[in-house]
């Protein structure tokens, strides 16, 4: 197999700006995971139907298990990693520890992540709005409920 | 799943230079939000040299609604699609269609011309590399045998995208782009029962835009799937039915996910002068059960596909004709 030339590719990511050097046929996944280190986002079914990946970019939840790295020069990526300030976990982190939003904790990266771009876009989601949000994210423990009431909990200021 | 093979990703900004970096691949292909073709390719579906990246070219980016329709670009999400004003209120079922694809990741990054264009599938294909090595490959890809009709001489993978359907009852056409400039056709015209060549475009070609014609009928679009996200469809029907008063004045239904293009029924003007009735609804399940031609391509069975496709395009015309009739038996 031939490589692939590298090229320098920028991009912010949790808010700080990157220069990673790549090829063009390497996966944001494989970048996050391997080169930077950021293994908090998942590697689940690896063929874009689980969402375990999903990441943030320029604030819309995105599969990394799909994305080139590539395609990210110039853009805005967010990670799980990114949502705790100073080692404090955010609302809806916290959300998801209160209410036992998880349990093996494999699909949580990718459920917070969905569930904060939704959250952004739309801060008082219904019920209908997070079920449709979160469709793509697969959880083989919970049976989702409880994920759904970490979501409401965060949207509403709780806990 | 496999690496990517090598390849490099072009850019161009005009469609000029997008024709023109294909025809300096030989196997270069053309990728927009690459939902399908990343997971095809790390399968071993394929091996580019380079993908084209068409989304950096401005005239395919943009919906647009005005007194001679919709145009859509190809590259415009399915995401922006299903929430466009001018789509949700004057066209629900292109809206229902997009909405329907995928979940909320795929469609962000799933574009109009990728879903049009989608491969097509089968579970003798949508298989890792060394899966399909074991079986011999297939006739669709490397091999000389359809696993699905090992008797038959073409490949019986189905066309799986949604949007299509509900284009073709609005009697859409599109711009192709080409070494030869642009030309517009009919969409129905794109596809060919051929699960391996299902889209007829040359080398070099690409769908620019969808133009849908202003005043639709009205118009719905349903699908069968095994969950209720992320899978494409076992069956998926478009209808558009137009009343004269309780008669049906129009009527397109088009399908996907059962054959290897989606497709326009045929005969459904012997259905005109009428108005939905169980009688009339019988005889609309029976058309689209003769015209279907689901195979062993999933892991339902062909024959549930067939009546589920019959089912849906009864319920979406009861609704529409104004009938009582909804969870009919197909």
């Amino acid at each position: 197999m031939t490589q692939a030339a590298k090229q320098v590719r920028s991009f912010r990511l949790n808010g700080r700006a990157h220069d990673v050097l790549v090829a063009d046929n390497v996966l944001l996944l494989d970048t996050l995971r391997e080169a930077l280190g950021l293994t908090g986002t998942k590697r689940g079914c690896d063929g874009g139907e689980c969402g375990a990946c999903t990441v943030l970019i320029d604030g819309t939840p995105r599969l990394a298990c799909l994305t080139r790295t590539q395609e990210c020069d110039g853009h805005s990526v967010e990670t799980i990693e990114g949502l705790a300030e100073n080692g404090r976990m955010s609302r809806l982190q916290r959300a998801f520890h209160e209410r036992l939003g998880t349990q093996c904790g494999y699909c949580t990266p990718g459920m917070v992540m969905t569930a904060e771009g939704l959250l952004r876009r739309n801060p008082d989601p219904t019920e209908a709005e997070i079920r449709a949000a979160l469709a793509g994210n697969i959880c083989r423990c919970t049976g989702y409920v409880k994920i759904i009431e970490a979501v409401e909990d965060a949207a509403r200021g709780a806990p | 799943m496999e690496l990517l093979p090598p390849f490099h990703v072009a850019t161009p900004a005009t469609i000029a230079a997008a024709v023109a970096a294909r025809q300096r691949q030989a196997t270069g292909r053309f990728i927009a939000g690459g939902t399908d073709l990343m997971v095809n390719l790390r399968h071993g579906l394929g091996d580019p040299a380079a993908l084209i990246d068409l989304r950096g070219i401005p005239e395919l980016q943009h919906v647009t609604a005005g007194p001679d329709g919709l145009v859509i670009g190809a590259a415009v999400t399915l995401a922006e699609l299903a929430e466009h004003p001018a789509v949700t209120s004057r066209y629900p079922a292109i809206a229902a269609a997009a909405t329907a694809v995928g979940a909320p990741a795929h469609r962000a990054a799933g574009t109009v011309g990728g879903n049009l264009c989608l491969d097509t599938r089968c579970i003798f294909y949508n298989r890792s590399a060394w899966w399909r090595e074991a079986n011999g490959f297939c006739l669709k890809y490397k091999g000389d045998t359809c696993h699905v009709a090992p008797t038959g001489k073409r490949c019986h993978a189905a066309f799986s995208g949604d949007l299509a359907p509900a284009l073709l009852v609005h009697a859409a056409e599109i711009d192709i782009a080409g070494p030869d400039g642009v030309r517009r056709q009919p969409l129905a015209a794109l596809y060919a029962e051929d699960g391996a060549a299902h889209v007829r475009l040359a080398a070099g070609e690409f769908l620019v835009r969808v133009v849908v014609p202003a005043d639709p009928w009205p118009a719905a679009y349903a699908k069968a799937r095994a969950r209720g996200a992320i899978d494409f469809p076992l069956a998926g029907v478009a209808v558009a039915l137009r009343r004269r008063g309780s008669d049906v004045d129009g009527l397109r239904v088009a399908l996907t996910g059962t054959n290897a293009r989606p497709f326009l029924l045929e005969g459904t003007d012997g259905l005109l002068g009428t108005p939905v009735s169980p009688a009339w609804l019988d005889r609309l399940g029976r058309l689209v059960q003769k015209q279907v031609s689901p195979m062993r391509t999933t892991l339902l069975a062909a024959q549930y596909r067939r009546r589920v496709a019959a089912a849906l395009a009864q319920r979406l015309a009861a609704t529409l004709g104004g009938a009582d009739a909804v969870g009919h038996a197909a």
